[in-house]
């Protein structure tokens, strides 16, 4: 009985949950193979062989400036946005004990692209989403952004510590309120502005650089840890704020920790690739179902997230040829998945 | 004075409790002495809740204390205050996709440690405590497909794997028929003689609360209105000034406890002779023996509890 229950490796001892650990491990060899098929998959010909080898140093010249300058900061971005968008999204959801909660209505997202597309309106905006725009002042404005909101929408949650519900609604309200000054600001603005607005509104991972990447690796480097050990207060609060004080979480602390991580995860993710929609409300529930467990495990959310995104992206490149944002593929591909683990039959049980 | 409040279990000292705007109590003086098992009675919306969640950390006083084992609650962390002290919150939320035996390793938290939230002594506790409510069979199963009178039984299992000398149970009994009334009571007896728990709890039926306390607590407006061994408490005039009702208190043919029998109204005889049949085909409550013959149930003057739960 108690070898089920638990594994003591002496410093660590940990309770033990097969399926959960298998599928995490599932998740990871999932994502390691959708890695190398972002990398091979381009128009200069590289067998997997010759990628592996790339990167393990041993590859040649030309072939090292396809991985590491061309390929590899795309599919790093998309796995950091994916591995962001999937751990914030389990957080969101768990802390809210409620599946629609993404973390758009602590007004991350929305707070992002209204910062984002007042910068582009404003300043004026490229033709395009160039690497010069994306790689600049957008994600730093979308950024402050995003945390503003989100500020914003806690500080008006806060009476005697937050209640998620009321959470919930006066993000929803902020949401609305960001999204109505959006369609302002796209309504006044000239064809070429609203057309790069709306290209970063949707998420897209072109023109991504190294640049974009180190932010995420070094808020991942933080937040991860960070989430994890909320790991257990999570799943105490399931059953409501009181058992969770009366078990020993300092419930107001636990929220304001697990809310910061959100908001930051997300506005990493928004800043190197704008809102990438859908990720952060379907890989969790993905995780979820896959694992069978009583709340999104975080770890195989994020890495749900990080395949998700980058499959959409290599697929986006290789089935259509021309650049289909990725913010598009990812709901295309990623809500059938999920309504069809929810319908599917004879699974024991309920959504 | 000094002294009781050092060795008492919990102790409230000149607390004034209440939520935003209205006070419930004000300086409240109550000692719960260890080992003993107390039942907080009176009338809907009489602070038995609002008393028992101060007790529980989950509410703070405005002034006054209140001390666990004689250390002020406020100058203890959450952790340390939950290896001392386990609270039944009325309305728990029940986690999807969990099995009994999850829901009961939560109760090991407070004891967790950061590298090792998980040893043999946590298993050992977790399945003594499933053991000890007769879970064994269930234990595998999900708490989605319990019965009430299961699912409560969970409940107290994941409060007694947390191992405290003091448990505080809101209403353990609320939504049971009557023999799941009387299970979940007997194993509250078991626990307080086998572990000499202390054990604090809120119940609407009075005569139950005579049955199985060593003590009783009337509340009524804000004061201590009765307070001791059930048959000094459970008098005709203390239920007539805490309840209204107008009743009988005779000993229980099996237990020599009180046992009270509500009488109806003067003039109401018609009314007493059809109360019977009304009892049966309404909905089950708990307390519905104990309510039939009240003649004004209190209207919710503001129920004390603060709706904590988003659905």
């Amino acid at each position: 009985m108690s070898g089920r229950q638990g594994v003591d490796l002496g410093v660590i001892a940990l309770p033990w949950r097969a399926r959960e650990f298998y599928v995490t491990l599932a998740c990871l060899a999932v994502l390691l193979a959708a890695f190398t098929f972002g990398l091979v998959a381009g128009s200069s010909r590289m067998g997997v062989g010759d990628v592996w080898a790339t990167l393990l140093g041993s590859g040649t010249r030309s072939f090292e400036f396809i991985v590491f300058e061309l390929r590899l900061p795309r599919v790093s971005a998309a796995i950091g946005v994916g591995l962001c968008l999937g751990l914030a999204g389990a957080l969101t959801q768990t802390f809210s004990r409620n599946p629609l909660a993404t973390p758009d209505i602590l007004g991350v997202t929305s707070g992002a692209s209204a910062g984002a597309v007042t910068a582009i309106v404003i300043g004026g905006g490229g033709y395009s989403v160039g690497a010069s725009l994306l790689g600049f002042g957008i994600p730093v404005v979308a950024t402050a952004g995003g945390l503003i909101a989100a500020a914003i929408v806690y500080g008006l949650s806060w009476r005697q510590g937050v209640d998620s519900f009321r959470l919930i609604l006066i993000g929803i309200g902020a949401t609305a309120i960001l999204g109505g000054l959006v369609n302002y600001l796209l309504v006044r603005a000239q064809l070429t502005q609203v057309t790069a607005a709306t290209q970063w509104m949707v998420g897209s991972l072109s023109g991504v650089s190294w640049a974009s990447v180190w932010p995420m690796v070094v808020v991942l480097a933080v937040m991860l840890p960070l989430a994890l050990s909320q790991s257990a207060p999570l799943t105490i609060n399931q059953l409501g704020d009181e058992f969770s004080t009366a078990l020993g979480v300092a419930v107001q602390r636990h929220r304001l920790l697990v809310i910061v991580a959100a908001v930051v995860l997300t506005s990493a993710a928004v800043s190197a690739a704008g809102p990438v929609e859908f990720v952060a409300f379907v890989a969790p529930q993905v995780a979820r179902r896959l694992a069978r467990t009583p709340r999104p495990p975080l770890l195989a959310s994020a890495l749900v997230g990080a395949a998700l995104v980058l499959l959409a992206d290599v697929s986006a490149r290789v089935a259509f040829g021309t650049e289909i944002p990725v913010g598009i593929v990812t709901a295309l591909i990623g809500a059938p998945y999920l309504i069809w683990l929810i319908t599917r039959p004879n699974l024991k049980e309920r959504a | 004075m000094t002294h009781s409040v050092l060795t008492a279990a919990l102790a409230a000292e000149a607390a004034t409790l209440g939520y935003d705007d209205h006070v419930v109590f004000s300086g409240l003086d109550l000692h719960i002495e260890p080992g003993t098992v107390t039942t907080l009675i009176g009338a809907n919306g009489c602070g038995k809740s609002t008393l028992l969640k101060a007790f529980g950390r989950l509410l703070t006083p405005s002034a006054g204390s209140i001390r666990l084992e004689g250390t002020p609650l406020r100058r203890l962390s959450a952790r340390a205050v939950a290896r001392r002290l386990a609270i039944l919150p009325q309305k728990p939320l029940t986690p999807g996709a969990t099995t009994v035996r999850d829901l009961v390793m939560r109760g090991r938290h407070p004891h967790q440690r950061l590298l090792r939230p998980w040893t043999a002594e946590d298993a050992a506790k977790v399945e003594a405590a499933i053991d000890a409510t007769g879970m064994t069979e269930l234990a595998d199963r999900d708490v989605g497909s319990l019965s009430g009178g299961q699912l409560q039984r969970a409940w107290i299992a994941l409060v007694l794997a947390q191992d405290a000398p003091t448990i505080l149970l809101d209403e353990p009994t609320t939504f049971l028929d009557l023999s799941h009334q009387l299970e979940v009571l007997r194993l509250v007896r078991t626990i307080n003689a086998r572990h000499g728990s202390t054990i604090v709890m809120v119940l609407h039926d009075l005569s139950l609360a005579a049955r199985y306390s060593d003590r009783l607590v009337v509340l009524h407006q804000g004061r201590v209105l009765a307070d001791g061994e059930p048959w000094q408490v459970i008098t005709p005039e203390v239920l007539a000034t805490a309840f209204g009702l107008d009743a009988l208190v005779i000993a229980d043919p099996a237990s020599g406890r009180p046992l009270v029998v509500p009488l109806e109204p003067t003039g109401a005889h018609e009314g007493a002779a059809r109360a019977p049949a009304a009892a049966v085909g309404g909905p089950a409550r708990p307390d519905g023996a104990s309510d039939a013959g009240r003649p004004g149930t209190e209207p919710s003057r503001g129920l004390p509890l603060r709706v904590g739960y988003p659905s």
